[in-house]
């Protein structure tokens, strides 16, 4: 691999209070690289996954996307935190998928895609509409576009949020446990439209406790513990033959 | 066949016994003099003031939307001063009586006779005379809008938080600005907690219009108390303006009946939070207190 990642975190910390939640956390993920992020409860993927577009503000350490510096700017050795604009900008090119999905309720499967082109990226409205509803067509929901989120199953739901998040044309594709709230006869047709995704090129960081999506999608594998990376590798390698005890008694208990 | 609920039977009797009484008093008592009264029914002294209360009630509720999501902004701000602002705002005109507010209002130009803009401390360019600057009209509508804003914070604060944390964060995630995510994702969704107590709000405020006449200015009640002082028909007078306040609170509750039927459906399929009893409970009484929030905000504190 040659040029410049599109992720790169070098010793990142965060705390909330005293409790130091990430200990120094390094990753590095390639244009159009799929990471899978996995470990136990508590073990700080979801607060990694939101530093990396600033919903977190990290304590130490540095973090780039795409070249540029997130929520801070240097000068010299000193560190400045953006202003509001500058993260909202930055934020833009980065999609995020929640665990809850987090639609907006008082919108359309339709209005909820193209709200943030029209709002935030000031997109004409009716070639926002032609967007989305290819979008909502790609994964899968050319008839629910009219649909309230409380009208749609949580597969739908999420599937629209996908949808969301990729009409502000992302380069980095953020997904916080996307499947965990969902029965498992949905789980299947949120994966197939991460897949999809993922071999149309996206770069894509994905918490996950689905192993046969990180063996058969990721091109690496994360294993966080306790605020720590503890190893990291190819998913297969790492899934059959895990170097590190805790990643050993801690696949031993989800494979 | 037995009586299936003789208690039923027993309170309705006793209820038609004294409506009965009541309705025959209303009609034989001479001295209700009811000819007269029906004449002021529609006389211009009434009408004017009936236009009165009417604007005063608009105006009253305008101003304090307007205001009340402005302090309830500045409540939830990240601002430590804008914080303390709102705080102090509606510590003191939750905690002070509208009637005593209105009496200020009403004699401010006894305390400040004119009012100048200058340098503080220094030379004054313009001055206005506090009574004309501030009519009776505008020293009612302003001491209603400002006690309303605070009791209309506390209802938009509640509604703000009972919108859920991860709306602000897709949001934010999206791009979207603060503001912006107030006004498209937050404000809206608010509404469905918002909506129910500010029907009662309004119900209540036309109820407090009756206490401008401390400024005084010449509202229903104000405006009965004037002829009653003339024609010494004191209840049937009285009677007369509860009629017209029945009739206006009715239009209002029919309207809030809508407003909430539409705003519970713009989220169809969704969730929708317990609401109090809305059609017929007014959210607080005139004098005061409770603040009818929709639940988690009440103030006072921190
Ligand atoms: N806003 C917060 N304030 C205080 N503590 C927090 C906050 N967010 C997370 N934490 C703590 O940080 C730790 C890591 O949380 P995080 O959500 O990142 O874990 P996770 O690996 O995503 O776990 P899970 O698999 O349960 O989602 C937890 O102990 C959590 O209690
Ligand atoms: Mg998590």
């Amino acid at each position: 691999m040659s040029g410049e990642p599109m992720v790169r975190a070098e010793a990142v910390h965060k705390s909330f209070g005293r409790t130091e939640v990430l200990k120094g956390i390094d990753i590095t993920v390639a244009p159009g690289e799929v990471c899978c992020v996995v470990g136990p409860s508590g073990s700080g993927k979801s607060t990694f996954l939101r530093c990396v577009n600033h919903l977190e503000k990290i304590n130490a350490g540095r973090l780039w996307v795409d070249g540029e510096l997130v929520g801070y700017r240097q000068r010299g050795d000193k560190l400045y935190e953006l202003r509001e604009k500058e993260v909202a900008a930055q934020r833009r090119e980065i999609g995020m998928v929640f665990q809850r999905f987090n639609l907006f309720p008082h919108m359309t499967a339709l209005e909820n895609v193209i709200e943030a082109p029209v709002q935030v990226r000031r997109e004409n409205r009716a070639e926002a509409r032609e967007r989305a509803l290819a979008l909502l067509e790609r994964v899968g929901l050319a008839d629910k576009t009219g649909h309230y989120p409380g009208q749609l199953s949580g597969g739908q739901q999420q599937r629209v949020a996908i949808a969301r998040a990729l009409a502000m044309r992302p380069k980095l594709m953020l997904f916080d446990e996307p499947t965990s709230a969902l029965d498992p006869e949905l789980v299947g047709e949120v994966l197939d439209a991460m897949k999809a995704l993922a071999e149309d090129g996206m770069t894509m960081i994905v918490v996950t406790h689905e192993m046969g999506f990180a063996r058969e999608v990721g091109d690496s594998l994360v294993f966080m513990d306790d605020g720590v990376v503890v190893e990291t590798g190819p998913p297969r390698e790492v899934l059959a033959g895990p170097r590190h005890e805790r990643t050993k008694a801690f696949l031993s208990k989800v494979l | 066949m037995p009586v299936r609920h003789p208690l039923r039977w027993v309170a309705a009797a006793v209820m038609l016994v004294l409506v009965a009484m009541a309705v025959n008093t209303l009609v034989t008592n001479e001295r209700f003099n009811w000819p007269e009264q029906f004449e002021y029914i529609f006389a211009p002294q009434i009408m004017n003031a009936l236009y009165n209360t009417v604007w005063l009630t608009i105006v009253a509720m305008v101003g304090g939307v307007v205001g009340g999501v402005l302090l309830a902004l500045m409540r939830l701000s990240d601002n430590p001063i804008l914080r303390a602002i709102s705080w102090f705002y509606l510590w003191v005109f939750r905690a002070t009586p509208l009637y005593t507010q209105l009496l200020i209002w009403g004699s401010l130009g006894a305390l400040f006779p004119e009012i100048g803009l200058g340098i503080p401390f220094g030379p004054v360019f313009v001055s206005w005379e506090t009574n004309t600057l501030l009519s009776a009209a505008a020293a009612a509508a302003l001491g209603l809008v400002l006690n309303e804003a605070a009791y209309m914070a506390e209802i938009v604060r509640a509604g703000i938080l009972s919108v859920d944390e991860g709306q602000r964060e897709a949001a934010g995630a999206l791009g979207m600005s603060r503001a912006k995510t107030m006004r498209r994702i937050v404000l809206p969704q608010a509404m469905r907690v918002i909506i129910p107590p500010t029907g009662n709000e309004t119900i209540a405020t036309l109820k407090n219009t009756s206490l401008v006449a401390a400024v005084p200015f010449a509202e229903l009640t104000f405006q009965a108390q004037n002829i009653y002082g003339r024609t010494y028909q004191v209840i049937p007078m009285l009677i007369m303006v509860c009629l017209w306040y029945l009739l206006l609170s009715s239009i209002l509750m029919v309207g809030q009946h809508f407003l909430e039927r539409h705003f519970g459906r713009s989220e169809r399929g969704a969730a929708r939070p317990a609401r109090p009893a809305a059609l017929l409970s007014s959210g607080r009484e005139q004098t005061g207190g409770g603040g009818g929030g929709g639940g988690s905000g009440d103030g006072g504190g921190g």
